[in-house]
């Protein structure tokens, strides 16, 4: 028999317009220490080093400068560390107001997959005006045939897939993706009910 | 088949306890939601494991944001003790879930810099602070209590007093950012983000006075359970 529920989850509300000297403090340069940081690499380790960058459309077009944006991804061998110690924990946290134009940068490598699979980060979206955080994922613009076959990408229609592919460009012998979110519009960007 | 061999999955996000994606009291929802609905994907997704934090995240006085943050002085306003349990559907304690906090001061000023509300600033006060709960699931902090503040959404709109949670679990969707407010507030009946949740789930926000927690000579106690979604029970028939 299955248990049944005896306690209602708690409900989500806004992470609102302050969150940084709490969530995202050194980025923004509040005194206290971050427990995640835009840099998931650092830059000694081994692997193809990428950097991600994009920024967050609303409804009318204007870039938010108040989002929080959480990724998680495997490691260049497509496995998941299980613990924040870990070399390389998979885990990353910025937030959009620290650069004028409102754009987010990630430093990381480039995850491996399963077999199966595209390689690819799960990206958890927080905003003020947000009252519910939401779920999105960035596939990469070089794995076409792996894309092809992925099994969570292949539930998104076909003309909304390019909603998820990160751009690549090489910019110095620098490898950059770059993945914007539109919360609405044409090109609004698929989210999904994990 | 044995137990390891199951998919690990977790219950769903329950939308009945939550709020609607746009909800047009709150007017910055309307732009900054999607109006396509959610794409539907397998459990085992919300059951990805995400790393876990250790007591080397944790400062010595993270938990503390009455000490913090000193710099000539205690912070002024009313202490308290904020407890409770971060449990699954079933009622299990969570170990290791981080626990971030933020919030307003006593005079309803946030410490962000683009803060624009005119309250005074405490100099011995930052307002955040982090714990993880404990091996049943139990968190604690000691901080300030926070008070209401005015904000744009409308005419004389101001916001009860709350504290910011943010909620780190071993999976990714056991994540929770949520407000956690006082009991009996007279500005709860005025508030779109209060009241954006069902009316039935609405309490499951507020806080409880609590005399046992309570330290005396020192702080008031509150209770504030979370309860984050649980793993799936394996059906035997």
């Amino acid at each position: 028999m299955s248990n049944p529920k005896k306690h209602s989850q708690t409900p989500s509300q806004t992470v609102g317009p302050f969150f940084a000297y709490g969530l995202t403090p050194e980025q923004y340069r509040y005194s206290l220490t971050s427990v995640a940081h835009p840099d998931i690499v650092d830059p000694e380790m081994g692997g193809a080093h990428i950097l991600i960058t994009g920024q967050v459309f609303d409804g009318e077009g204007k870039t938010v400068g108040d989002a929080m944006l959480e990724f998680r991804q495997a490691n260049h061998e497509g496995t998941y560390s299980k613990r924040a110690e870990d070399d390389f924990m998979g885990f990353g946290r910025v937030g959009t107001g620290t650069e004028q134009a409102h754009r987010y940068e990630i430093r990381t490598i480039k995850p491996g997959s399963k077999p199966g699979q595209a390689p690819h980060i799960d990206v958890t979206l927080f905003m003020r005006g947000m009252l519910n955080h939401l779920y999105t994922r960035i596939y990469f613009s070089d794995e076409t045939e792996a894309n092809a076959h992925d099994p969570i990408l292949q539930l998104v229609p076909e003309d909304r897939q390019a909603s998820l592919i990160a751009t690549r460009k090489e910019v110095n012998g620098r490898l950059i993706y770059h993945f914007d979110i539109y919360m609405q519009g044409e090109q609004e960007t698929v989210f999904f009910d994990v | 088949m044995k137990e390891k061999e199951l998919p690990k999955a977790l219950a769903k996000r329950d939308w009945n306890n939550h709020a609607p994606l746009i909800y047009p009291g709150y007017k910055s929802t309307l732009i900054r939601n999607p109006t396509k609905p959610l794409i539907v994907v397998p459990e085992e997704l919300a059951a990805l494991d995400m790393p876990v934090y250790g007591d080397s995240a944790i400062g010595e006085f993270d938990h503390d944001l009455t000490r913090n943050a000193r710099i000539n002085g205690e912070p002024i306003g009313e202490r308290i003790v904020l407890s409770g349990k971060v449990m699954d559907e079933q009622g299990r304690g969570l170990p290791n879930v981080l626990v971030e906090l933020w919030q307003a001061n006593s005079a309803g000023r946030y410490v962000h810099r683009q803060e624009i509300h005119d309250a005074p600033l405490d100099p011995n006060f930052h307002g955040a602070g982090r714990t993880l709960t404990d091996s049943a699931g139990s968190y604690r902090f000691y901080t300030i209590k926070p008070a209401a503040y005015p904000w744009g959404n409308h005419h004389n709109a101001w916001r009860p007093a709350h504290i910011h949670l943010s909620l780190f679990g071993h999976h990714l969707g056991t994540r929770l950012v949520t407000q956690m407010y006082f009991p009996n507030d007279p500005l709860f009946a005025f508030d779109p983000i209060f009241n954006s949740i069902p009316a039935h789930a609405r309490h499951l926000l507020v806080s409880s006075f609590n005399l046992d927690m309570t330290e005396p000579g020192f702080a008031l106690g509150y209770e504030f359970n979370l309860v984050l979604r649980g793993k799936n029970q394996t059906p035997f028939e």
